[in-house]
């Protein structure tokens, strides 16, 4: 197991290293040019000068390895200086964001809480709905609860979330008027009504990811238990005399959680995707509303670091998916 | 003397009474075709120009005139509905042959050429290790001004978003077909191909194609409803089509600034949306069930 884990960390590494590649070429072969935007007055030198101020009078392979020293280098060290209150990276340059003219890292780590907190939650919200969903409608196949489940899963991954979520704004917030529309980070949980406040501004876009989430993994719970109810086992399981309830919640669940686990370690990473659309649509500033900003103010820095670390993500979690696997099923064997 | 019918008419035959079966994917089925119809040739029928411009009858509702009202600068809904559509239906169609393009053809060469199949498929692997969503947002961004200057704003954007939807979106294509070739190549009936000299493109036209196209077809009826949900997002977002350019995701888009005073404005498009991805998913569905032989009967 730790063989494995090691060999897949280091396959990881040189993927990683492509992928961060492909995002540098694309955004450096890209035609159009950072200072294009600025006014005709600018004298041609000057305009090279801030063009060289840039990084960009080097050749291309240079530019490449300073970014990768810079990301993999100074950044880690710069935030562990930050969090440990030593001084490790001395002045080593940071990533600088071309709009905000402040390290990118320190923007991420800001917005960082409230794309953890809505996401998160919505996450763990959906499995909760999704796995008992999905185990009821199996066992009880045709009956009108699984009917009525399979309906809403289809209607829950057809329906796009920029389309159910405004459908919720119009609902509870213009008509009903229970729940605000807009997301206020500056608010502070201090007492209880406070409490209540961020519970109610959190609801309607943690209740938009969530259904999205349930309903995909809800589809896999009741295929994947299916799949294991007509299995032998069940069935000298009931033989023995085990009270139903006993098979459905040891037996089958035990058996048929392995791929659900895979699919919900592998939809962790698209979900931060996903919430690009959802924090647009309730204006919760965390980091898919900061790409989408950055994008529209061409700040490439910043949106290599973002797309990178979603990069970074999606490899990570595959790999934890496939660790999971290994736990949850004592079948599979990586040696 | 029971004559035995031709194999591949009652086949198809099968597939089509267990389609019939399915409910959902015949409603859905029904559904889509409607919608094809309501893009294609209701503009014939419903004749208001969806540029035409008349602020005297801004913000109306429904009426005999406008059924769906019109909008916050008198442009009739119904119509621009149906032009948003007609885009919007495109890029879903394009891209998703584009992806079964890509798709099949790198699914089919790593199946059958045993060389290929490593490289390949860690390029498969590769592709879905990136971020797609942020990255055909960047793309958009760097590439939309040039191919706005080359091909016009309308036919740019559309080559752009096509090009990038089908891009990103062949990986599970591929890799279906990857292991559907696989079987299908040990099979007797290619090796009998083989031993009698076939060569290896007419194995792969007259005897792979044909028995990997069920799994094509599930994935076509996938792609197109993740192309129009990605449009749609993309359009939402803001780096889609032209804001003049009607398409589903821009209308609820543009609506989205009215939300208060005019929230039925929201709902067309949205419904629009949600309703064809969902006719189509349950068409793919149904699909699934009624070309898996094992799934027959039941």
């Amino acid at each position: 197991m730790l063989v494995y884990t090691v060999r897949r960390m280091l396959v990881a590494v040189p993927t990683l290293l492509f992928i961060s590649l492909i995002l540098f070429l694309l955004l450096d072969l890209a035609p159009g040019d950072p200072t294009a935007q600025l006014p005709l007055t600018i004298p041609s030198e000057v305009k090279e000068k801030i063009r060289l101020s840039l990084g960009l009078g080097e050749p291309i392979h240079v530019r490449y390895l300073l970014w990768l020293q810079q990301f993999f280098v100074n950044e880690p060290l710069h935030l562990l200086s930050e969090l440990t209150g030593l001084d490790l990276a001395g002045d080593r340059p940071r990533v600088i964001s071309w709009q905000s003219r402040s390290p990118v890292v320190d923007i991420v780590v800001e917005r960082l809480p409230q794309t953890l907190w809505v996401v998160g939650l919505s996450y763990v919200v959906g499995v909760l709905i999704a796995v008992p969903v999905g185990v009821v409608s199996a066992c009880r196949q045709y009956s009108w609860f699984d009917q009525l489940g399979t309906f809403a899963s289809m209607v829950g991954f057809s329906v796009p979330t920029f389309f159910s979520g405004v459908l919720l704004i119009v609902v509870f917030s213009v008509h009903l008027g229970w729940f605000p529309s807009i997301y206020d980070t500056t608010h502070r949980v201090t007492d209880w009504d406070s409490l209540l406040f961020q519970v109610r501004q959190m609801a309607m876009p943690v209740m938009v990811l969530a259904f999205y989430n349930a309903a995909q993994i809800s589809r896999f719970m009741r295929a994947s238990t299916l799949d294991n109810l007509n299995l032998d086992y069940v069935r000298t399981a009931r033989a023995k005399g085990m009270p139903e309830r006993i098979v459905i919640l040891v037996h089958v669940l035990r058996n048929s959680i392995g791929p659900v686990v895979t699919v919900i370690a592998l939809g962790v990473p698209t979900i931060f995707g996903g919430a690009i659309i959802t924090e647009q649509v309730f204006k919760v500033n965390g980091l898919g509303q900061l790409l989408i900003i950055s994008i529209q103010a061409s700040d490439l820095p910043m949106v290599q670091t973002l797309t990178f670390i979603f990069a970074v993500l999606i490899v990570l979690f595959n790999l934890l998916a496939d660790l999971l696997y290994g736990i949850v099923d004592p079948r599979i064997r990586y040696d | 003397m029971i004559e035995a019918a031709p194999l591949r008419s009652s086949r198809g035959r099968d597939v089509w009474l267990q389609f019939k079966s399915h409910k959902g994917a015949l409603l859905g089925c029904g559904f889509f075709v409607f919608v094809l119809c309501f893009v294609t040739i209701g503009p014939a029928f419903w004749t208001i120009d969806p540029q035409f411009i008349d602020v005297r009858t801004r913000n109306s509702g429904m009426s005999l005139a406008h059924p769906l009202g019109t909008d916050q600068l008198g442009r009739d809904m119904l119509a621009r509905l149906m032009i948003g559509g007609r885009t919007s239906v495109a890029v879903g169609i394009a891209a998703m042959l584009l992806s079964l393009l890509i798709g099949g053809l790198i699914g089919i060469l790593a199946g059958f050429v045993r060389r290929l199949d490593g490289p390949l498929m860690r390029l498969t692997d590769l592709f879905l290790a990136l971020p797609l969503l942020p990255l055909l947002l960047v793309v958009i961004l760097l590439f939309r001004d040039t191919l706005r200057a080359t091909f016009g704003p309308e036919t740019g954007i559309f080559f752009l978003i096509v090009a990038v939807i089908g891009i990103t979106s062949w990986m599970q294509t591929a890799r279906v077909v990857r292991g559907e070739v696989l079987t299908v190549k040990e099979r007797e009936f290619v090796i009998a191909a083989k031993s009698i000299g076939t060569p290896a493109h007419r194995i792969v036209r007259r005897h792979i194609l044909p028995n990997v196209l069920s799994p094509i077809m599930v994935s076509a009826a996938l792609g197109i409803a993740n192309a129009i949900i990605t449009e749609s997002a993309l359009s939402f977002l803001g780096l889609g089509f032209p804001s003049d350019f009607a398409t589903w995701g821009r209308l609820l888009f543009d609506a989205t600034d009215y939300l208060q005073g005019y929230p039925s404005r929201v709902l067309w498009p949205g419904l629009a949306i949600s309703l064809t991805v969902l006719s189509v998913n349950y068409m793919g569905d149904g699909l699934r069930d009624s070309l898996d032989p094992r799934m027959r009967g039941r």
